[in-house]
């Protein structure tokens, strides 16, 4: 218990079904993967005392959540002492953080956390789920510094980041493709993913543009489904079925400026602070870490992600991935060895929750990392949404 | 390069002058009357000095591409690409930078580093503050 430095666990996982055009309910996802996660733990609902999701009950596309604490809550007759819902925080794993935290101040001891998509499905109900305005309302908030300049979709606030990047440091398309292809090989070992036909450098060289330097394949694939974790004060250890994983340290920190074009460093962003902040809370490095889950909404994200955690150096992602040798499940460093949302689907951020604990488990069947990973880094969001977690095998 | 139509912001009191100053051709952003240093996005207190004596004026409109893309998704039916996005550092504050689309040139022909000036493009009630090449015809 004392080589987990939150005083927190992950005391079980589950998830749903992941697809596409799934054609089910939020909600319905949502309360398969946390059967499937009270399962895993061996708790009973009875013993849930706090609830914790991002973004809540409602998002800026259709589909981009499927439920909400209180559809929760009341779908399961959960009683809590503690319960969070929001966007405002440190990216998807914000809610891990809120968890963490609402559990070392007393308010609760088995967090139930989730997040769940439904964007397939939203999007073949006639709308597309990724694009800010679609409905032709005005726009506020952040967003109206961006959307009324047709920079409509995420896609093309993360290309002004890779074309600097591509810039500053000569990052390539060429090496870029060593992480997409990469992924899609994992991809091909996890039964939940979406897309598991091989992808060659080729496929990706000639896949059609979205928003330059990003193409088809630097993009994730929208998805239905949901995951969930219960996290667990590390002193309720007894009533636990599953072997936990430790969380070690976390990053939440927010200093430069939350906007993705006014972040002091346009190769960059608040990845920088909360990676800066997860160090600190730790005696662990970079250099402990054996499998690496880093958000891939967009490929240039999880390049950011490797230079923020000191995973590699400042400006030598493209380098680092380039070829795919280091980042693959059996190379130096493995990255999304699920196969990451560009190919198993974005299930935004906590599908790389959930890899890290398969991983630390040794629940991987054919696509388990070698050597019995003991450290992982989990780390989520794009522009000012950024959260990072340190995970280590439970001993 | 055809013409983007994205959607518009929703006017507040915040924010009304940058989107409206282009109707007098002025690109308004705010300004901190104590220390002199420009905000954007509009803010009513200074983050540099805290003070509130934070007003618009009308910033020199030019600067330059510190990024781009060139967008190349149709995401709406009103936007057909291609169309140009860029980030521009404006001479006014080391720390001054707007988003916006380029007007008068040629995706290809955009580079980073390259000198852009302010015009504006009437949307209803807005004025898209959009950058063109400095040097195009109509300086």
């Amino acid at each position: 218990m004392s080589d987990c430095g939150t005083g927190a666990v992950i005391s079980g996982i589950g998830q749903s079904d992941v697809g596409r055009r799934l054609g089910r309910s939020g909600l319905s996802l949502t309360v398969e993967a946390v059967l499937d996660a009270l399962a895993d733990s061996g708790l009973d609902r009875a013993d849930i005392d706090g609830l914790s999701t991002w973004p809540g009950g409602s998002g800026p596309a259709p589909g981009f959540t499927g439920a909400g604490v209180f559809d929760v809550k009341d779908a399961l007759g959960l009683n809590l002492e503690w319960f969070s819902g929001g966007s405002e925080t440190a990216g998807q794993l914000g809610a891990i953080v809120n968890a963490v935290a609402a559990i070392r101040a007393g308010l609760a001891t088995h967090v139930l956390c989730f997040r769940t998509v439904w964007e397939s499905t939203a999007q073949t109900a006639g709308r597309r789920a990724s694009v800010i305005g679609s409905g032709g309302e005005r726009v506020s908030g952040s967003h109206q510094w961006m959307v009324p300049f047709g920079a409509v979709s995420a896609a093309n606030w993360a290309a002004l980041l890779a074309s600097r990047h591509f810039h500053e440091f000569g990052t390539t398309r060429e090496q870029v493709a060593g992480l997409a292809t990469t992924l899609r090989a994992n991809a091909a070992l996890n039964p939940k993913a979406v897309l598991r036909d091989p992808m060659t450098i080729e496929d990706y060289l000639n896949a059609r543009m979205i928003s330059e330097p990003l193409c088809l394949f630097d993009c994730d694939i929208p998805v239905d489904g949901s995951t969930a974790v219960i996290i667990s004060a590390a002193g309720a250890m007894a009533d636990l079925a599953a072997k936990p994983v430790g969380i070690e340290a976390m990053g939440s920190a927010l200093r430069g400026r939350p906007y993705w074009d006014q972040y002091q460093d346009l190769t960059s962003m608040a990845a920088q602070d909360a990676a800066e902040a997860l160090w600190r809370n730790t005696t662990l490095t970079a250099r402990d870490v054996d499998v690496a889950q880093l958000y891939d909404g967009f490929s240039i994200l999880t390049l950011i992600w490797l230079e923020a955690l000191g995973l590699c150096g400042r400006g030598e992602a493209g380098p680092f991935v380039a070829g795919g040798g280091r980042i693959a499940r059996t190379g130096e460093l493995p990255v999304n060895s699920g196969g990451g949302q560009l190919s198993a689907g974005r299930l935004h951020g906590f599908g790389h929750l959930h890899e890290a604990c398969v991983q630390l488990r040794g629940l991987g069947d054919d696509r388990q990392v070698p050597g019995d990973p003991e450290v992982a880094v989990v780390a989520a969001g794009g522009g000012y949404l950024a959260g990072a977690l340190l995970l280590t095998r439970y001993r | 390069m055809p013409e983007a139509k994205a959607p518009l912001p929703a006017l507040d009191p915040g924010n009304t002058p940058f989107w409206t100053g282009g109707c007098n051709g002025e690109l308004l952003i705010c300004r901190c009357g104590s220390c002199r240093r420009w905000l954007h996005p509009p803010v009513p207190i200074c983050r540099f000095c805290l003070s509130t004596d934070v007003a618009p004026e009308p910033s020199s409109g030019r600067g330059n591409v510190l990024t781009y893309t060139i967008n190349r998704q149709q995401w709406l039916p009103s936007l057909p690409p291609p169309y140009v996005i860029a980030v521009i550092g404006l001479d006014d504050d080391l720390d001054l930078r707007v988003t916006s689309r380029l007007a008068g040139v040629e995706p290809e022909q955009v580079s980073n580093g390259m000198r852009v000036r302010v015009c504006f493009e009437e949307a209803g009630d807005v004025w898209l503050p959009l950058f063109m090449p400095e040097g195009t015809a109509d300086e």
